[in-house]
């Protein structure tokens, strides 16, 4: 896995956060003031970083990209791969989870370190889970103000974009390089969704309750999206392939938002790390949207 | 089941044929007419063919022409291309549990596609993206592996020989599978999955072009069999007697039934349960004759496999089942239905 990180890394938050079911911030352990935290979860290591404990980060999993501080941090394995040994010698006082790991937790409780368990849902779960994080460690006024901020930031984005028109978006977070096949689009429910709606979207599958499905070129035709938001992340597509992977989406010409050239290409790791770097998303969401109300 | 196999025997072969295209013909045909005026939107046909509604206005046209026709067509090509290699397998192999899938094809077709979403291969070529591409690439090493397996023949070893050889590259080519999967991070594990379940939603007709090729290679190489098969899959050693040229008819079975097989997995992903049900379902209804069973299979695979997506995409609208489900759910319990009754 080492070999190869290049390539296999990040990502890994998007389905996370899109498929884990899920309450907010399971919290194992009584508060207290851990100084060598590992988080085996991109968006609670972004978190920390922002609550100003990023030094007290020991090791982070092998999907964290950002901040850039973390290239620097021992890797410890991924939500399916933790690497047990590696982990454990690092002498950690506390271990941010994922909740769903069910083996690696049984582990950590023998060992007796004490964890905290990573659940998400929607966009409203990531200022919850900062707020139990910063609790957690014993900086609850710096997650408390860092929670705050993020909540008025995005309070700021859904104001400006309120009172226009809201076309009705699709939201894709995959497809077949170079052709509209095995389509995979954000449906009504999730951080995505939230995040549309938020940034002045109206999600052309906001009536179906899922957080993602497998959309036929059938559907994209009669669901007749305004605008077309694709998100791109990690390695999955180079910026310069953009124009061509814009092209594809040609024939469908009936589609409003290819007709009116409304189909966007989004390249970044924001759009799939429910973290603090949400603001930027919604920002972007909202600006691509929504051009004339940030003039 | 006595009196109707001595029905058959005394019917003439030209007769019968006669009787077993027409009716998987007009099977075929009413689904290929049928398939693309159902679906989760309601179209209209007077709308799809008029000239005054500029095209690139017109819904129903582009769902009917860019959704649903090349879908159609690709299960009509890919239901025909599975039956007919299941067919081809279980007689050259003398294996009625042969299948497409048997000696490693179908895995080598996967792993090409898997290594080109896990690696972000990017690159097309003709209007063809870079996971059919490397998929028909993937399917073309397995065939190379299988067919310098089928000329170690020459010297001497058995069929059972080429079965466990190629049932040992599906093994091996698995686990490769495996491996690439293990290297994909989460976005791109669930593409490999959803990939491996198949799809026959192609969007564009290029797809189904490029397919077409290695297909007509292996039309061609079928169209050669239909009489030799019988007495291969007698055995080999009388089809010898009888003047057949074993080696080579397997050799064009072979590669005729892995190009098909290549290229139908390339476009559509696995489909289970074609390659098994179809064949055997044609035997119980037309006798064991291949100058029957081949072109009956590939009439019937094809309807079957229309049918069986027309199902997908409408049973859960507007959302679809990727339709390997399908196959087996339906055509897992009609085989059943149909071998007990006959039994």
């Amino acid at each position: 896995m080492a070999a190869v990180p290049s390539r296999v890394r990040l990502a890994a938050s998007l389905v996370l956060a899109v498929l884990t079911p899920a309450a907010t911030g399971v919290v194992t352990g009584a508060a207290d003031n851990p100084q060598r935290i590992i988080s085996l979860v991109p968006a609670t290591t972004e978190m920390l970083f922002v609550m100003g404990a990023g030094g007290r980060i020991a090791g982070v999993s092998n999907y964290d990209r950002f901040p850039p501080d973390v290239a620097r941090l021992p890797k410890v394995g991924g939500l399916l791969d933790p690497d047990v040994e590696r982990l454990l010698s690092l002498k950690p006082d506390l271990v941010i989870v994922y909740d769903t790991q069910t083996d690696l937790k049984r582990q950590l409780e023998r060992a007796r370190i004490p964890m905290f368990g990573y659940v998400h849902r929607d966009l409203a779960d990531i200022t919850v889970t900062m707020r139990a994080l910063g609790a957690r460690i014993g900086m609850k006024a710096a997650a408390d103000a860092a929670a705050a901020r993020i909540e008025q930031q995005l309070a700021a984005i859904r104001a400006r974009v309120a009172n226009r028109p809201r076309p009705k978006t699709l939201l894709i977070f995959g497809r077949e390089p170079g052709a509209l096949r095995r389509v995979d689009a954000s449906a009504g429910y999730g951080f995505l969704h939230d995040l549309l709606e938020l940034a002045g979207g109206s999600d052309v599958l906001g009536d179906l309750k899922k957080q993602s499905i497998d959309m036929s070129t059938e559907m994209i035709i009669s669901r007749a999206p305004e605008v077309i938001l694709e998100l791109h992340y990690g390695d999955s597509l180079k910026p310069e392939r953009f124009d061509a992977e814009r092209r594809v989406w040609n024939a469908l010409p009936s589609v409003p938002a290819v007709r009116n050239n409304r189909v966007f290409l989004l390249g970044g790791d924001e759009f799939v790390v429910p973290g603090p770097r949400i603001v930027i998303a919604a920002d972007r969401f909202a600006r691509t949207l929504h051009p004339e109300a940030f003039k | 089941m006595r009196e109707r196999t001595e029905v058959l025997a005394r019917t003439p072969v030209r007769q019968r044929l006669i009787w077993t295209v027409a009716g998987f013909g007009t099977l075929a045909f009413a689904a290929c007419l049928f398939g693309p005026l159902v679906g989760s939107t309601r179209i209209h046909l007077s709308a799809v063919f008029d000239r005054s509604i500029p095209y690139a206005d017109n819904v129903d046209a582009q769902i009917f022409f860019v959704a649903r026709l090349p879908r159609v067509l690709a299960a009509a090509l890919v239901g025909s291309a599975l039956a007919l290699s299941g067919v081809v397998f279980q007689a050259l192999l003398r294996n009625p549990l042969a299948s497409p899938d048997t000696l490693g094809v179908s895995a080598g077709a996967a792993l090409g596609a898997m290594m080109a979403i896990t690696f972000n291969f990017d690159f097309s070529l003709l209007g063809i993206s870079a996971v059919p591409l490397a998929s028909f690439a993937g399917s073309f090493g397995a065939l190379l592996i299988v067919y310098g397996l089928s000329t170690a023949r020459r010297r001497g070893t058995s069929t059972i020989v080429l079965l466990l050889g190629g049932v040992t590259v599906q093994a091996l080519l698995s686990a490769v599978i495996a491996f690439v999967q293990y290297l994909a991070d989460f976005t791109q594990t669930f593409r490999n999955v959803r990939w491996l379940m198949g799809s026959l939603d192609v969007a564009s007709y290029a797809p189904i072009g490029a397919a077409l090729v290695p297909m007509a290679i292996a039309w061609a190489g079928f169209a050669t069999l239909p009489r030799v098969l019988d007495l291969i899959s007698v055995g080999s050693e009388s089809a010898a007697a009888r003047g057949v040229n074993v080696e080579r008819t397997e050799r064009v079975a072979l590669i005729s039934a892995s190009l098909a097989t290549g290229a139908a997995v390339s476009l559509a992903g696995p489909v289970s349960f074609v390659g098994i049900v179809v064949p055997h379902l044609v035997r119980l209804i037309v006798g064991a004759d291949h100058r029957l069973v081949l072109p009956g299979s590939a009439l019937f695979g094809g309807a079957f496999l229309i049918g069986c997506d027309l199902v997908a995409r409408t049973i859960i609208a507007p959302l679809e089942l990727p339709v390997g489900i399908v196959t087996a759910i339906i055509g897992g319990p009609v085989f059943l239905w149909l071998l007990f009754r006959r039994a």
